[in-house]
């Protein structure tokens, strides 16, 4: 009987190593396929049931926490609760058992559970206490300043963003329409499932954040990159070229004109043809004083072209066309912010961060720090810079003339007494009729004669009219309010 | 001879060590802590395994040292992961790894030789078909899941069947034992074919027949599954005739056909087995979230304590694997794996090193059965057969299981330790001298 005993052994094994073969096949092969299934909720189920941190403004105000889950019976044994609902939907984003997890809750899930190897290693002296090992995330962005953005952009749909150009700390970080992250977080999976599909069915998509994952014409705001790539050049400066006095600009290869708002002639020198907003002259310095390549070469500088490395998933990157070289035409469009050229909220905001920060854009970011239960500070974040498309003094002068936009141009409604404030309208036409338009400004404030403290960028969709003075009506004074609401929490104003 | 003792106890507090440092990992996972009560359990865990241990060393002296440091080296992985599941359930397996224990010790104690089993094989065969047909009764008997394998008497629920498949190996053991040599050299010639003649297989033919009937009546596919297996291949050992292992197979094979055609419920498994996506939110959810868990797990694992078990139904029964294999990742899964390679490797040499026919026979059959079964269930969970609920033996959560499967290992212990002691030299009066 032995020799059969034997042979069933060898039976028993080679099923085994069956077992073994698809094991591997499973876990290591198809382990990629499998993570990936949009089916598949087993991270955010790994950390749903584990203790988790809080996320709060940077004035202090609780935005998102964990608490205990009134419901014994339940297989959950917390909720992930946003007191502030949909102020900051876009921010906190959502920490769904159903959905997943967006935004912070997504870039600091890790930090937020408490298994970044920094603090599991400090979290090991803690083992013999009863203490929660997690962390609590400190944004930059700030309640305050938040909420009058969403004040002031109202029922309208559109975005606001604005920072601190030093650091690349963001201070606001709205759009229209948001969500309430309280919706797809409940764990009463049913209403999780409806709130999902209504929202994803909304008009205007309420669960993207509009403001870095959407992207729109950028209009006449986009003449501050032209010119900025005009005086890095060396070839563009205060005083020369002076563009002809002109109702329009004819490239090349087109007998089409590039005309001016209203049909007015206008043109100068950069400082003249910024505040006035001059389409021939914008169109004719892209053209002819930079030329194909360099404006190519000079936006990806500004950051075109590329996402901005924003500490949240899913940024977009702002586009504008690469294949000018032989098409003049397009070029001039370009150049004035039309045609293929498109940009993110966010991107237009770093772009005023740009030249309000002595030409370096700074990461952009909405960490501050992380604390640990005790309150001890983890992990802070360390501003870095991005980009430097400007040398300073360039920069400088870029400055001013955005001043002179303010002061005397197509952005006088953005003015703050006792503030040296700078800015560029924009009014990206829809080709609709009556006239629509995308309505956008960028620009910064600061203390006079000190370097701006506060950069901003608002884009308010789908508005009637399209003369340049709509993004001046309708955009600045949100803008404006937004700047000052900085400004005072920065202790400035 | 006191050195395999030895051994067994040092491998005893190996898995000691490794059990409570899992406990407290998987508290640490899950709830960021050490557990409050690792003092009460490190005594507990101590205290059940050496007691199994000092029981082994007075009663059966010369059994095989790994059988159980490697069952409850399972047993403490499944309660660490029953515990992450579920405080409540990991509250009720300690009680029952605790019964479990008293029963292996109870075991060793009443049957002193293997022999004394052999007597009582028609009472064992009646027992077990009667324990089989007890969920069947009105009143005691209990559908869980789709399956009518409970009895329920007052607060304790229970699966006869899971005993009676230890009692029918016995059955099958004694009667082949006996028959073998007639069963081997009768011939029943039908056509082309040299059958076994039916007038010597006749009790177990009956026996068996009742047996699968049952089983396949109560919905209970893994054990008829096992049934039919350890039927065949304790016949094939014993007669030592592949012709019946061919035979045994054809039959099985047209079971499965008829099966398949007739059942829906098998229909249904195996529609599963062959494309769980269809239905993904529906029948297929449960091996989909298993195969989830177990790719999130990767080659080293989330963790213990860190998975996501709840999710998956079942997962402290017949997807504790899938639950091991995501929190302890390639490596646990594959240790879970070698871990049963390691005792049925054990149980069959106790099955080689017997002498006597019965205690092969019963040893080859309790080592089939635990073998195939964690073989059975596990198959299932990784989706390379239709998944048949089953146990994963010492592992899954479940008294009856549990406490079965440590008094078959309390019999392969017995039958060990009686070859081992008769294969001793008698100590001459020279030595004593």
């Amino acid at each position: 009987m032995n020799r059969n005993i034997r042979r069933l052994g060898a039976v028993i094994i080679g099923l085994y190593l069956v077992l073994f073969v698809k094991l591997n096949w499973i876990q290591v092969v198809q382990k990629e396929s499998l993570d990936n299934n949009p089916l598949n909720t087993a991270q955010v189920r790994r950390d749903f049931n584990r203790p988790r941190g809080t996320i709060s403004s940077a004035d202090g105000v609780l935005l998102a926490q964990s608490i205990a889950n009134p419901d014994r019976s339940s297989e959950f044994t917390r909720l992930r609760v946003y007191p502030e609902g949909e102020l900051f939907g876009q921010v906190t984003g959502y920490f769904s058992f159903t959905f997943g997890s967006s935004a912070v809750e997504r870039e600091y899930n890790d930090e937020l559970a408490g298994t970044t190897f920094d603090q599991q290693v400090r979290g090991f002296s803690d083992l013999f206490v009863a203490r929660e090992n997690v962390g609590d995330v400190l944004l930059t962005v700030r309640r305050d300043v938040q909420q009058v953005a969403r004040e002031q952009l109202g029922d309208r749909s559109g975005s606001v963003v604005a920072l601190d150009p030093r650091s690349g700390d963001i201070l606001a970080f709205w759009s229209s329409p948001s969500f309430d992250p309280n919706e797809i977080s409940t764990i009463d999976s049913k209403a999780a499932n409806e709130n999902w599909k209504r929202l994803t069915t909304t008009p205007g998509n309420p669960l993207r954040a509009h403001q870095f994952q959407d992207r729109y014409f950028p209009g006449s705001t986009f003449k501050v990159v032209t010119a900025g790539i005009g005086l890095q050049s060396g070839r563009v400066t205060d005083v020369d070229p002076s563009y002809p006095v002109s109702t329009g600009y004819i490239a090349k290869n087109t007998t089409l004109p590039i005309r001016n708002f209203g049909g007015e002639a206008c043109g100068g020198t950069l400082p003249e043809i910024l505040r006035t907003s001059c389409n021939s002259a914008f169109a004719e310095m892209g053209t002819e004083t930079i030329g194909p390549d360099d404006m190519v070469s000079g936006v990806a500088r500004w950051g075109f072209n590329s996402s901005p490395p924003i500490d949240l998933p899913g940024a977009v990157r702002s586009v504008f066309p690469t294949d000018v070289g032989n098409n003049p035409a397009k070029l001039a469009q370009s150049s004035i912010g039309q045609n293929d050229v498109q940009a993110s909220p966010l991107q237009m905001a770093l772009v005023a961060a740009g030249v309000a920060n002595g030409g370096t854009i700074m990461k952009p970011h909405v960490l501050n720090e992380v604390r640990n239960a005790q309150g001890a500070v983890v992990k802070s974040y360390t501003p870095t810079p991005w980009l430097r498309p400007l040398a300073a003094g360039f920069a400088d002068e870029l400055r001013q003339d955005m001043i002179g936009v303010v002061t005397s141009g197509t952005a006088t409604a953005m003015a703050i007494p006792g503030f040296e404030v700078g800015g560029k309208t924009g009014t990206a036409q829809l080709g609709t009729e009556p006239p629509r338009s995308h309505t956008w400004i960028i620009g910064f404030a600061g203390p006079p004669g000190q370097p701006p403290t506060v950069a901003v960028a608002v884009v308010v969709l789908d508005q009637s009219g399209a003369s340049e003075a709509t993004g001046g009506r309708v955009a600045a004074p949100i803008a404006r309010a937004v700047l000052l609401a900085a400004l005072q929490a920065q202790g400035l104003a | 001879m006191t050195r395999r003792r030895n051994t067994e106890l040092g491998l005893m507090l190996l898995v000691v060590i490794i059990t409570a440092g899992a406990y407290v990992l998987a508290s640490l996972g899950s709830e960021s802590r050490i557990p409050p009560d690792i003092v009460p359990f490190l005594v507990l865990v101590l205290g059940l395994l050496l007691g199994a241990h000092v029981a082994v060393r007075r009663l059966a002296p010369e059994s095989d040292p790994i059988l159980l440091p490697t069952a409850a080296l399972l047993n403490g992985i499944g309660y660490v992961v029953i515990a992450g599941l579920d405080q409540k359930l990991a509250a009720a397996q300690a009680t029952w790894t605790a019964v479990g224990i008293v029963a292996f010790v109870l075991t060793l104690v009443v049957v002193k030789r293997p022999r004394s089993l052999e007597r009582y094989r028609y009472t064992f065969a009646l027992g077990g078909i009667l324990l089989l047909l007890l969920p069947m009764f009105p009143v005691i008997g209990r559908t869980v899941n789709g399956s009518r394998i409970w009895v329920a008497l007052g607060p304790i629920s229970f699966q006869p069947g899971e005993i009676a498949k230890v009692v029918l190996a016995i059955f099958f053991a004694a009667y082949l034992a006996d028959q073998r040599e007639l069963i081997a050299t009768s011939v029943w010639k039908v056509g082309p074919f040299r059958l076994p003649d039916p007038k010597y297989l006749g009790p177990v033919l009956v026996a068996w027949a009742v047996t699968l009937l049952v089983m396949v009546y109560q919905k209970d596919l893994g054990s008829s599954l096992l049934f039919f297996a350890l039927f065949i291949v304790m016949l094939w050992v014993a007669t030592q005739r592949t012709s019946f292992l061919v035979i045994g197979f054809s039959l099985f094979s047209a079971g499965a056909f008829f099966a398949w055609r007739s059942f829906s419920h098998v229909q249904t498994r195996v529609s599963i087995w062959l494309d769980p996506w269809r239905n993904p939110a529906g029948d297929g959810y449960q091996i989909i979230q298993g195969l989830f868990a177990m790719a999130f797990g990767g080659i080293t694992g989330t963790g213990l304590g860190l998975g996501g078990g709840v999710r998956i139904p079942a997962s402290e029964n017949d997807f504790i694997f899938a639950v091991i294999a995501e929190e302890l990742g390639l490596a646990g899964g594959a240790l879970v794996l070698i871990a049963y390679l390691l005792m049925v490797g054990s149980g069959l040499r106790i099955a080689t090193r017997a002498e006597q026919a019965f205690d092969k026979l019963l040893a080859t059959g309790l080592t089939l059965l635990l073998g195939l079964q964690a073989f059975i269930i596990v198959a299932g969970v990784l989706r390379v057969l239709p998944l048949t609920g089953v146990t994963l033996p010492f592992v899954s959560y479940g008294g009856s299981s549990l406490v079965v499967n440590y008094v078959l290992l309390a019999l392969l212990l017995r039958i060990s330790d009686r070859s081992e002691r008769s294969k001793q030299p008698v100590p001459t009066t020279a030595a004593v001298a």
